[in-house]
């Protein structure tokens, strides 16, 4: 091979990622060696991981798959009851009650997949959920990419596209470049929350189907990053759009247990079709995605997420189904435990009662202070979020910001945030990533870390965007 | 109308595993147990997998303490685990963000284990440099090649990237190019003379694929999977200097390089043979070495963690890698486990005596399965083994009588696919056929995991013997 232009197309189109967390390594790096800076660590709020910032695990959750890794700690009498036998039971769904062997089939371990279709059948009031419709895979993303290739046409006349909400997750572009498809972007309504509005989502669809074949829609639902919680009329609209014109829905709904704006529920999409009736239910194909990266687990790092598959042919399934990728086990038991909590009465109940609603409660008061403070500042404006981890405020930037920003060949996004690390040692993630690049500029700043650190952060941000824009004056 | 009915037609293509007819009666016979349905065994034996601790060997304690450890910090009060899980379970967690394994890490992986694992490649090669970015840490060696192949395969190029690939090869690489719309142009290893690879065949292989494909690529596993045999310093420099006259990228598996038992083999990796090569070729020829936490004597296949590194690779093609790699994250348990695997407990350390003898104990279970399965299949006139020097796997072949050919055809099954149903029904063992991993026309063979404990491969063996005398005679 020896040249880049030998190098797959395909791999070659992946956009260059803005990279801020590289330089966040390096000005870290220099910090260790004893350089002298204006702040003493870099602090990262652009992606969602709770631990990184301070904030602990879920005690009961790591007592049990501590001791799936090591059975012989069974013995010690530290360890609440119902932590023991939840270990046991979950050894003895692993293949030679081992965490070490494979799962015997590519979607995962067939008694985990019955714990997942309970919990999403208690959850959604009774609507049944079939285990053999549950796959897992080493998170939300890489499930969804999985789904995304399936769709994907090869036969080099038509790009496949898929409709995506902007803004959307920072991770979704690059995943879609790697898959090969093209990402049509409908725009959510900023003044109203980050609303969905009907008719863009038509021209959005129109304008695609000039450039390429939409086959899926994409949804984030509580946003990502907008923190938007869709309403029962928004999804049935969704539903209906995605029905009518045959578009494969793809629910990412990772937040789900993270609501709190005022009167706001979260409804499953699953739950919703169901109530729609039959000309609905047993029609329009639906796959909802799940993760133990959710803002009171927070275990990004152990990688683990599953798929409900939801009237897809079973043709289509079969296929899902011999995809050589092989689950990681111990994400296959966080899951378990996370569908599967302490009930009332056992042992472990209280505490871990106690620390989700801590965590549940830190979000929510973090949002709330974090929104205020930034709507006090002048040259931004934040929609309040009513769920999800994140807020995505909107900058109006002075033009000298801008011009700068050109001159540099940079997003002034990027020029933001890059200036923000390192003056003041935050990262943010700048609103290209989301999607946004015209100069409609957002930063994204996830709230879920401790109420401390949080502080600090917003601190240091309006201190330097007053700066910045007394600095321009 | 289903929307999804217009499916990819590459992934249509994936070869459908001949495996599924077994894996779906293996399921319906536990069931059938679980039921108390009267059979000639008790429990089905599964090796058709390598996964040794599904077969019942042990985890070694010593990495498992350490992973218990980095998920609940409080196990470090008191004196539940030694002093070195202890400091090493706080190293390793002090290179986490938050010091929590939750958390993510940077794209290649912990900039620490990197380290830990490029050391290990250096002591491992007698001193060839290593450098920590240019390897990559991966959910598996599998995920790593496949992003490898995606970078070297164009689906839409006309005429279409070729790779060379082994016969008999891990089945999983096979349906990762073919998902990925490439071709195989297949090389046949010499059973006859262990499994030899030999040079004419590679040539010819290539020749092959003329008006084809593009070939661009050589993947060769080392020790092998299915077949147990180990390179020999000599054939490994051959085909690096084949691949240097060719321009093929060479892909070298070598995740069982741990694994080897024969008395006189001994693994050289391909960036240590390249390098005693010399420059130019040291220079210049392109590898990409795949290594992981599943196989080897620690065998946490679950835990989904392996490495690539990348030796002589144009930067700006390491740039559009690197890309390619963050859209994925790095489990961190498996670095942890990986950071165990290449710095294990050393003399005078307090876990030392426990993991020699853990780990002296697999190696005799294993010396002790390899006699036996040599000795076993070699008695029989129909049933022949070539000497097992590394891996994890036995890949004896099969000489099935025409009547037992008749009867599979019957049955829609390829012949070996049908011997293993009627292992798998009548005596409980459950291997996987060689159609699976790709074979000469008209041979069959089975493969089965070696990495078991001893007693359970003497049950193995007895049901094999027993079962196979009969099928035999049957079809006489």
């Amino acid at each position: 091979m020896s040249s880049v232009q030998e190098v797959n197309p395909r791999v070659r189109g992946i956009r260059d990622p803005v990279n801020l967390q590289s330089l966040a390594a390096q000005i870290s790096q220099q910090i260790a060696q004893g350089e002298q800076k204006a702040f003493t660590k870099v602090i990262d709020l652009s992606s969602c991981d709770p631990h990184r910032t301070g904030l602990p695990p879920i005690s009961f959750v790591r007592q049990v798959l501590s001791l799936c890794c090591y059975p012989e700690l069974l013995k010690e009498d530290s360890f609440p009851l119902d932590v023991k036998q939840k270990t046991q039971k979950l050894l003895e769904a692993c293949n030679g009650g081992s965490i070490g062997s494979y799962s015997s089939s590519t979607v995962g371990l067939p008694p985990i997949q019955r714990s997942v279709a309970e919990f999403l059948t208690r959850r959604d009031g009774g609507i049944n959920s079939n285990p053999e419709d549950i796959i897992f895979s080493s998170g939300s993303q890489k499930t969804l990419a999985m789904m995304i290739r399936l769709l994907s046409r090869e036969d080099g006349q038509t790009e496949t596209g898929v409709l995506a909400p902007l803004p959307c997750p920072h991770t979704l572009p690059m995943l879609l470049d790697e898959v090969g498809v093209k990402l049509v972007p409908y725009r959510l309504t900023e003044e109203r929350g980050w609303a969905v509005d009907l008719e863009e989502l038509h021209r959005a669809l129109m304008t695609a189907r000039r450039q390429c074949d939409p086959r899926a829609i994409y949804i984030s639902n509580p946003g990502n990053p907008t923190g938007h919680v869709q309403d029962r009329e928004t999804i049935e609209k969704m539903i209906h759009f995605a029905a009518s014109e045959r578009l494969v829905l793809l629910v990412e709904e990772v937040y789900q247990d993270s609501v709190f704006g005022q009167d706001k529920e979260f409804l499953s999409y699953k739950k919703v079709l169901f109530e729609m009736g039959v000309s609905y239910s047993e029609t329009v194909e639906m796959v909802s995605f799940h993760s133990i990266s959710t803002a009171t687990m927070g275990e990004c790092g152990l990688r683990g997420g599953y798929m409900e598959l939801i009237n897809l042919d079973p043709a289509v399934k079969k296929i899902l189904f011999q995809y050589p990728s092989s689950a990681s086990i111990l994400p296959q038991l966080a899951i378990e435990i996370m569908v599967n909590p302490p009930a009332p009465g056992d042992a472990s109940y209280e505490k871990y009662t106690q620390e989700i609603l801590v965590r549940a409660q830190t979000l929510s008061q973090n949002a709330g202070r974090a929104c205020k403070l930034l709507n006090a500042l002048p040259g931004m404006s934040c929609q309040p979020a009513m769920g999800g981890v994140f807020l995505y405020p909107r900058l109006h930037l002075p033009a000298e910001i801008i011009e700068e920003a050109k001159m540099l060949r940079l997003s002034a996004d990027v020029l933001y945030c890059r200036r923000l690390l390192e003056e003041e040692g935050i990262c943010l993630g700048p609103g290209c990533e989301n999607g946004h690049n015209d100069e409609n500029f957002h930063i994204r700043l996830c709230v879920l870390a401790p109420p401390a650190v949080l502080e600090d952060v917003l601190t240091h941000l309006c201190s330097f965007h007053r700066r910045l824009l007394n600095g321009s004056d | 109308m289903s929307v999804l009915q217009e499916i990819s037609s590459d992934v249509r293509n994936m070869k459908q595993m001949e495996n599924f007819v077994l894996f779906r009666r293996t399921n319906e016979i536990k069931e059938e147990l679980r039921r108390g349905v009267r059979k000639s065994y008790r429990e089905v034996i599964d090796v058709s997998w390598g996964d040794p601790h599904r077969a019942g060997v042990k985890p070694l304690s010593f990495v498992r303490q350490v992973l218990a450890a980095c998920l609940y910090s409080e196990l470090m009060d008191g004196d539940k685990l030694m002093v070195d899980v202890k400091q090493r379970a706080q190293r390793l967690l002090g290179t986490c963000a938050g010091g929590s394994v939750g958390s993510y890490c940077a794209t290649a992986g912990i900039p620490q284990t990197l380290q830990s694992v490029s050391q290990y490649i250096m002591r491992r090669d007698g001193g060839v440099p290593c450098h920590p970015e240019n390897i990559y840490i991966s959910p598996g060696s599998q995920w790593a090649l496949t992003n490898i192949l995606k970078v070297l395969v164009n689906s839409e190029a006309s005429p279409r990237t070729g790779v060379l690939i082994p016969v008999p090869c891990h089945s999983t690489t096979i349906i990762s190019l073919t998902t990925l719309g490439a071709v195989a142009v297949p090389y046949y290893l010499r059973e006859e003379r262990g499994w030899a690879l030999e040079m004419e065949e590679l040539q010819r292989a290539l020749d092959s694929a003329k008006g084809v494909c593009n070939p661009v690529a050589l993947y060769m596993i080392n020790p092998g999977n299915p077949a147990g045999y180990v390179q020999s310093r000599k054939s490994i420099q051959e085909v690096i200097r084949f691949a240097a006259e060719k321009k093929l990228f060479l892909l070298a598996d070598e995740v069982f390089q741990d694994c080897v038992y024969g008395k006189e083999s001994e693994f050289v990796s391909y960036k240590r043979a390249l390098a005693e090569i010399g420059a130019p070729l040291s220079d210049s020829v392109e590898l990409a070495s795949f290594h992981t936490a599943s196989k080897g004597l620690m065998g946490e296949c679950g835990l989904r963690t392996g490495y690539v590194e990348l030796v002589n690779l144009d930067p700006a093609v390491m740039k559009h890698i690197n890309n390619l790699f963050s859209t994925n994250s790095c489990p961190i348990l498996g670095q942890i486990a990986l950071d165990v695997m290449v710095n294990p407990p050393q003399p005078g350390d307090p876990s030392y005596p426990l993991y020699l003898k853990e780990t002296q104990h697999i190696r005799a279970s294993l010396a002790q399965n390899v006699r036996r399965v040599e000795e076993v299949i070699n008695s029989f006139p129909d049933f022949s083994c070539q000497p097992l020097e590394g891996g994890a796997f036995a890949f004896p072949r099969l000489f099935l009588p025409p009547k037992a050919i008749e009867r599979a055809k019957e049955a829609g099954l390829q012949p070996d696919t049908f011997y293993c149903l009627r292992l798998l029904e009548e005596a409980g063992v459950l291997f996987s056929p060689g159609t699976e991993y790709g074979q000469k026309e008209g041979t069959y063979h089975i493969r089965f995991c070696i990495m078991t404990p001893s007693d359970t491969m003497e049950e193995i063996l007895r049901r094999l013997s027993a079962f196979h005398e009969q099928f035999m005679k049957e079809f006489s």
